[in-house]
């Protein structure tokens, strides 16, 4: 399905901000009504029970009645608002269609009949269009400006006598006795289970999606061949004439692959993050610590894509020419690299968790253990470290689960082919990268090719999501004993 | 910015500790600070924290084979004073301690002597029970093994044994060696701290107010554990109960704002006090 996409992009987005320009001033105009009806609805409340001093009859204070006819004067209004600009160019175009010629429709492909809509808006906004104008283009283009100019000011009408509306009724009801309070609180209340919701159904989407896609691979490919097969080649014939591309779907070797990389990036992050983590609290001065952990952290705020060139450009060919003086043959890609720049990634991780767990521990375990003369090393090594252990190996996970599921790094710095072999000095590849080489370039969407890749995303969730899941436990606990 | 905020506030408490040493003129203690063959003997202790001044010029013995408490209003610096007996004032950033304390002769603050090591000798038990994570037969084999006092498991075992017997813990605790200690009682992990302590075979236990978070029953075995205690260590012990201090110590020392203001025999203390503030504080019309 190709669409002629700058021309639809170009109507759209002026088409987009016109209705801006004219939508921001009937939203500033909602926002003086929504003022007004806080104004109007504190006054009412305080005249109602005759003045200032004598609030104390209200059930509410005046604030909340003010905030409840504020908030009845807005919602409705902008839910309104919100609605007829996303759905009122659907209704539009569905009705210049309705009154377009029928010779003018017969016959078009898909395509074809969005490019003539498009057309249509672009020619109505005065923007270039792509066919001769001809004058039933012009009349529909009319048509649609007509219509767009009606929806506007029906808006507009709409809008405003729903917040008027809404305020009046609110100052109608305004008696010592309104609960407007608990009114308020409930309607945040509920605004904010709106909100919260959007980000759990966007989740749940998300998760379902992969979800079916997955089941449809498997429904191709058998889990069992996936989970335990030890070639992946997932290359598809794209004609049936096609040779050498029968598409195998074993798994194994990515899995291998992703787990020597986690593997070499914990042997860097565990030792160097623990052991920072250690001097920084239990060692370093106040003046040295104020710049060695920030600084520390500057490690987790450089862009992965960055980490990757270091990987790829840097590290690799030392690695390489390091292997090749001492006599070792290295792929150009070898995980090593991937793996030892990943883990420079994750140091942070795992040095400002268990920095945060070693602070943790109560400073009276410290003076227990100095009062019966232990040495700070002594009391670090047989008190904290074993106090703080669980957060720290919760810590440790977490980290893991963020190397399993790193991307840019291993594109960049690891290979492609899929090697079932644990030599981290040969090219090994990961899920993440096989996902990113799946989805690139031309694909159909039910290949099982594509497919695979929601199979592999499905694993990596879950696999992430236990550990964050048995981390997150073991850190909670790890806090509670300290409560 | 911050640094000039630091510096203001380093001005007035610089200001205020003037102030505080034109309004009170150094204050002579009470009563015979000194007893005869002491364990350890401390002569114009000062403590300052940064510029704040804690302790002002105490002059105190403590015997052997005695308990002295240590009583006074809140804040008044008994915790301080303890803390340097065993030099865990150290531990504190910007605490100075001057003045000598010795322990049987032998300056604590000397460069050449290792804290750790003085630690080892002088004990501390604290106001909150703080067991280690760890299991209760870990919790006393802690010091010992640092220290390397035993040759071998049995003797492990065996001190282990003995200390907990020494604090009363050992019939509730002998089949539950291998447990947490941070699952027992608070009167048991406080006595738990005090087999710690024991464990490492120190000459002075400093205990600050090691009952404060116990219950009377709890608070009554301890007490007699530190009558018992007597018998081998030197105890001081900080309190805040007048009764304990009565019960438990054959000296008692009075503190108030930072001074030593008297010392005595703890029946002589309590029943005839010699100074103004002494008799005030512990008639309960102050503090
Ligand atoms: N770490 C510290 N930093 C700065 N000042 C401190 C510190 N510890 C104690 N002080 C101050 O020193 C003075 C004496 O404190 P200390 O804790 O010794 O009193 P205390 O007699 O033990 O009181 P309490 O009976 O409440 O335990 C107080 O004014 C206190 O504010
Ligand atoms: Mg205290």
């Amino acid at each position: 399905m190709r669409l002629p996409m700058p021309a639809l992009g170009i109507g759209l987005l002026a088409l987009i901000l016109t209705m801006a320009m004219s939508s921001w001033l009937l939203f500033l105009s909602v926002l003086l009504i929504m003022a007004l009806a806080y104004q109007l609805g504190r006054r009412r409340a305080i005249a109602q029970v005759g003045g200032p001093t004598k609030i104390k009859r209200l059930h509410s204070l005046p604030a909340y009645h003010g905030l409840y006819a504020a908030l009845w004067a807005g919602i409705p209004a902008l839910f309104v608002m919100g609605l007829w600009i996303g759905f009122q160019d659907q209704v539009i175009i569905a009705q210049v269609i309705d009154a377009l010629s029928p010779t003018q429709i017969e016959g078009l492909s898909p395509g074809q009949f969005n490019l003539l809509i498009s057309d249509i808006r672009n020619l109505a906004t005065g923007n270039i269009v792509s066919a001769q104008v001809t004058s039933e283009l012009q009349a529909a283009a009319d048509h649609y400006n007509r219509l767009r100019a009606l929806s506007r000011i029906a808006m507009w009408v709409v809008v405003l006598a729903l917040a008027l509306g809404a305020t009046l009724m609110v100052w109608l009801q305004i008696h010592p006795s309104l609960r407007a309070r608990n009114r308020v609180e409930s309607i945040t209340l509920a605004i904010m289970i709106v909100f919260s919701s959007i980000a759990i159904l966007t989740t749940l989407g998300i998760v379902l999606s992969v979800v079916f896609e997955s089941i449809r691979f498997f429904k191709l490919i058998s889990p069992l061949e996936f989970f335990f097969g030890l070639t992946w080649s997932p290359q598809i014939a794209l004609r049936a004439d096609q040779v050498g591309a029968s598409g195998a779907f074993g798994a194994v070797p990515l899995f291998v692959g992703t787990l020597v990389i986690s593997v070499i990036a914990m042997l860097v992050a565990v030792p160097i993050g623990l052991l920072s983590a250690i001097y920084l609290s239990e060692y370093a001065s106040r003046r040295v610590r104020a710049v060695a952990k920030p600084l520390l952290e500057v490690l987790a705020g450089i862009p992965t894509v960055v980490y990757g060139f270091f990987a790829a450009l840097t590290v690799a060919p030392f690695i390489r020419s390091l292997g090749a003086w001492l006599g070792l043959d290295v792929a150009s890609e070898s995980a090593l690299a991937a793996g030892l720049v990943m883990g420079i990634m994750i140091i942070p991780f795992v040095s400002s968790l268990s920095d945060d767990v070693i602070n943790a521990v109560p400073q009276a375990m410290r003076d227990g253990s100095y009062a019966l003369g232990a040495t700070q090393s002594e009391t670090i090594r047989r008190v904290i470290i074993p106090a703080a252990l669980p957060g720290i190996i919760g810590g440790i996970l977490l980290a893991v689960s963020r190397a399993i599921g790193e991307t840019m790094i291993v594109v960049m710095a690891a290979g492609l082919s899929a090697n079932l072999s644990i030599n981290p000095l040969e090219s090994l590849t990961t899920v993440t990268v096989q996902i990113v080489t799946l989805l690139t370039g031309d694909q159909e969407f039910d290949s099982p090719k594509t497919l695979a890749a929601f199979a592999l995303g499905l694993t990596l969730f879950v696999v992430t999501l236990a550990l964050n899941v048995v981390a997150l436990s073991i850190v909670r606990k790890y806090r509670e004993q300290y409560e | 910015m911050n640094t000039m905020v630091e510096t203001m506030n380093r001005v007035t408490d610089a200001l205020s500790a003037v102030e505080l040493a034109q309004e009170r003129a150094f204050c002579q203690t009470v009563g015979d600070f000194t007893v005869p063959n002491p364990r350890m003997t401390c002569r114009d202790v000062e403590v300052w924290y940064g510029p704040k001044q804690a302790i002002r010029r105490v002059n105190l013995d403590i015997g052997r084979n005695e308990v002295l408490s240590m009583i006074g209003p809140s804040g008044c610096g008994k915790s301080t004073f303890l803390r340097c007996l065993n030099r865990m004032n150290d531990t504190i950033p910007g605490c100075r301690v001057t003045g000598s304390i010795k322990l049987d002769g032998q300056d604590i603050y000397d460069k050449k002597l290792d804290p750790v090591l003085l630690r080892a000798r002088v004990g501390m038990v604290f106001q909150k029970p703080n067991p280690f994570p760890k299991s209760i037969y870990e919790n006393v084999a802690y010091g010992p093994r640092i220290h390397g006092l035993t040759n071998s498991k049995a003797e492990l075992d065996e001190l282990v044994e003995t200390s907990l017997r020494k604090a009363g813990l050992w019939d509730e605790v002998k089949d539950r060696l291998d447990q947490p200690g941070t699952g027992l009682s608070g009167g048991q992990q406080q006595r738990l701290c005090i087999a710690r302590t024991i464990a490492v075979a120190p000459d002075v236990i400093l205990m600050d107010e090691p009952c404060s978070a116990l219950d009377p029953i709890a608070t009554a075995i301890i007490e007699e554990l530190i009558d018992e205690l007597r018998a081998n260590y030197s105890i001081v012990i900080v309190t805040h109960s007048m009764q304990q201090a009565a019960r438990v110590s054959q000296r008692t020392a009075y503190f108030h704002l930072g001074d030593l203001i008297e010392v005595g025999e703890t029946n002589q203390i309590f029943t005839n006090p010699q100074h103004k503030l002494t008799e005030d504080y512990i008639t309960g019309r102050f503090g």
